[in-house]
């Protein structure tokens, strides 16, 4: 009996237990304080929608033995640029949401490409490339936003200063389409259909994709290279088609968030966007080498859930806002376990 | 990147320097970046290097302190936070207890030292964990432990542990303010000698304080320990067979270069004498390791020269790039963002060139 339990702890492994049990006890605290625990798991049903997206940008990466994608701001950018394009022809609705989208598609594509390209060059070192490569564009398109000319004036500040602002609202374009769309009532708690379906079939999608025969050349030179190289596939190749799938879903991620947040944010805001996607897929029991859908949905669900119920349950224990230092301790403890945990892949 | 260079060899002249060139380029192309923007910004050169001289003695421990890593084979140890970390801890207990002058920032740095020290060694047995992905394993670990930082001087301090001063904490009796006057301690090191050369305040004391650093990281390099960590770093699997202790070495390295880290970033809150609580330290493994990798050190080569030379042209880059946007388009954050963008990029840019040449080779 003991040695099952012991089984089962080291299958779960010790983080995500800590995490489970953790999460179960702000829900006792949050039942016992007498919290409406119906709207906030309404709340964390939108986030998870909110996010899904951006997580399961990790799994073509690691499927594709390139690691965890640091770089996610990537594909971020790109999509941030679509949704200013959509914003500055003025559509609205689904019209927008959906313009945004195909406008994103084919920059994230060739920003997918060009990053590839140098991953595939940095072997063994594409977590750490991808981290820079990430925060540089950033930077880059911090000028960008500076210099582009975008002349909509909701995009633009209105008087005395250049360049777009660095908050926009989205209030009168796409705001919140996905999260209206099917909402469904079900007693007091209130599921987001249409946002949580469009995570769905994305996350179908992927699935589907890696069962293509092109889907699994990616895995099997993921999981091996030498072998796929004598079964005849170039792991280089299947590695670019894995990148920028990542980089694709980076954009339609970035697109869904800021439908369901009402608000883009420019500038420095997308800088840190790779770390919590990450650590929530980490969570969800991927590993460097290893992340699927399923990953993905948990690792979400229990991170986002964490991310909801824990403030306003520690807010009645201690003041300010706990929330943001959680966040950074959970998602960063999460990346450094995964990091040490001494699971060695065959250097090729 | 050598094709700035106008110098074209010739056989008479007997000594090439195409090879002096092309191994020093990054150095000296920032070098030419920087007189450029220092040139467009039309700044006054006294201020400049006024500047210049007071951010090099600021700066420069944070960025000596990643030498030894480097040399041990952990790469460019983003986790010198943890060290910045230490340091401001101390800063903070020294302010409680209201401690005054040099003896305050002896104090600090005492106090500092050993809470470095632990950071450090067990930092070093998580880089042990993580062979050949150390740096990003540094860097996630700096943004965990900034976790925990937070935790503690934004929750703890307080109801956990028991403090109570007005003058440093919020007014809710929760929590380290988000500044902190070091009034007490302000630039209690350079003003110990502050000669004025060609109208140029020189902070003697903290330039001394870092060249006896710089000193002892030389000669540490040539004991029988630095030795043992230039052969780790060179090959871990040879050292281990050549019988070194190769984890120990490693834990080792991380310790000093950590403690290091934390009497650097004393001596750049003294030259500040403001504490930004929650913001001090965060950047400071990322401007270090750029201004390192601006004097053309790498991931797996770095000498005293190199940190200094690459702070001279990292801070100039600086001071020089807002005023140099404005001066070319007109738009000050231009200069602000091209900044942040040299200093993420050139990490990127040698990162991606060490991951190259490793696999290369």
């Amino acid at each position: 009996m003991k040695k099952k339990l012991l089984d089962f702890a080291a299958k779960m492994e010790i983080p995500r237990l800590i995490i489970v049990g953790f999460l179960l006890f702000i829900f006792a605290v949050a039942f016992i304080t007498g919290l409406p625990l119906d709207s906030l798991f309404s709340a964390s049903l939108v986030r998870v929608g909110m996010n899904g997206v951006l997580v399961l940008a990790m799994v073509p990466t690691v499927s594709a033995g390139v690691g965890l994608n640091f770089g996610l701001p990537v594909g971020v950018l790109c999509g941030l640029v679509g949704v200013l394009l959509s914003m500055q022809l003025d559509l609205h609705g689904f019209v927008g949401f959906f313009s945004a989208l195909l406008f994103s598609f084919p920059l994230a594509v060739l920003a997918g490409w060009a990053y590839a390209l140098l991953l595939n060059r940095v072997k063994g070192q594409e977590m750490m490339v991808g981290t820079y490569v990430g925060f540089s564009s950033v930077a880059v398109m911090c000028i960008f936003w500076l210099l582009a000319p975008f002349n909509n004036p909701e995009l633009v500040w209105a008087i005395g200063g250049r360049g777009l602002r660095s908050t926009l609202t989205l209030d009168k374009h796409f705001a919140k389409v996905l999260n209206n769309l099917f909402l469904v009532k079900l007693g007091k708690i209130e599921i987001p259909l249409g946002l949580l379906g469009f995570f769905g079939l994305l996350c179908l999608i992927v699935h589907l994709l890696f069962r293509t025969k092109l889907g699994l050349a990616i895995k099997a030179a993921g999981s091996n290279p030498r072998f796929a190289e004598a079964a005849g596939i170039n792991p280089d190749h299947t590695r670019i088609y894995g990148v920028i799938l990542s980089t694709v879903l980076g954009a339609v991620g970035i697109v869904i968030y800021a439908q369901s947040y009402g608000f883009v944010q420019l500038y420095m805001a997308p800088l840190m966007m790779g770390f919590p996607a990450v650590a929530a897929i980490l969570l969800g029991g991927a590993s460097l080498q290893r992340a699927s859908i399923g990953h993905v949905i948990l690792g979400t669900f229990l991170f986002q859930t964490l991310l909801t119920i824990t403030l306003p349950v520690a807010s009645r224990v201690v003041q300010g806002d706990i929330s943001e230092v959680a966040r950074l301790i959970v998602s960063n403890g999460m990346i450094l376990y995964a990091l040490t945990r001494g699971e060695r892949r065959e250097i090729a | 990147m050598s094709t700035q260079n106008p110098v074209i060899p010739t056989k008479k002249t007997g000594i090439s320097l195409l090879p002096l060139v092309s191994k020093n380029a990054v150095p000296i192309l920032f070098a030419i970046l920087c007189t450029l923007a220092a040139w467009l910004a039309k700044m006054d050169p006294w201020f400049l290097a006024s500047e210049i001289i007071t951010r090099l003695a600021r700066n420069s421990l944070l960025v000596l302190a990643l030498l030894i890593p480097v040399s041990a084979g952990l790469g460019l140890n983003f986790a010198i936070v943890l060290g910045a970390m230490a340091g401001q801890t101390a800063v903070i207990a020294i302010t409680h207890y209201k401690m005054t002058g040099l003896w305050g920032f002896v104090v600090a740095m005492l106090a500092s030292a050993p809470l470095a020290a632990l950071l450090g060694y067990l930092a070093g047995k998580i880089m042990n964990r993580a062979k050949g992905r150390e740096m990003i394993t540094s860097m996630i670990l700096g943004f965990f432990v900034n976790g925990l930082y937070q935790l503690v001087f934004l929750f703890l301090i307080g109801p956990v542990i028991p403090m109570q001063n007005r003058s440093i904490m919020l007014p809710s009796g929760v929590g380290i303010r988000n500044t902190v006057d070091l009034f007490r301690i302000e630039k209690v090191l350079d003003k110990l000698w502050r000669p004025i050369v060609l109208g140029v305040r020189i902070p003697m004391g903290t330039l001394i304080f870092v060249g006896l650093i710089c000193a002892a990281i030389h000669f540490l390099m040539r004991t029988r320990l630095g030795q043992q960590m230039r052969t780790v770093g060179q090959d871990m699997h040879i050292a281990g067979v050549a019988g070194i202790d190769v984890d120990r070495t490693r834990i080792i390295a991380m310790i000093i270069s950590t403690v290091i880290a934390a009497w650097g970033q004393l001596i750049f809150l003294q030259n500040i004498s403001t504490l930004n609580t929650y913001n001090s330290h965060e950047q400071v493994g990322t401007f270090a390791v750029a201004a390192l990798l601006v004097g053309g050190a790498t991931a797996r080569r770095a000498t005293i020269w190199q940190a200094i030379v690459g702070v001279l042209l990292f801070h100039t880059l600086f001071i020089v790039s807002p005023q140099a946007g404005h001066a070319i388009i007109g738009v000050p954050q231009i200069g602000e963002y091209f900044r942040v963008f040299v200093a993420y990029g050139v990490i990127g840019v040698a990162l991606a060139l060490h991951a190259w040449q490793s696999r290369k080779s």
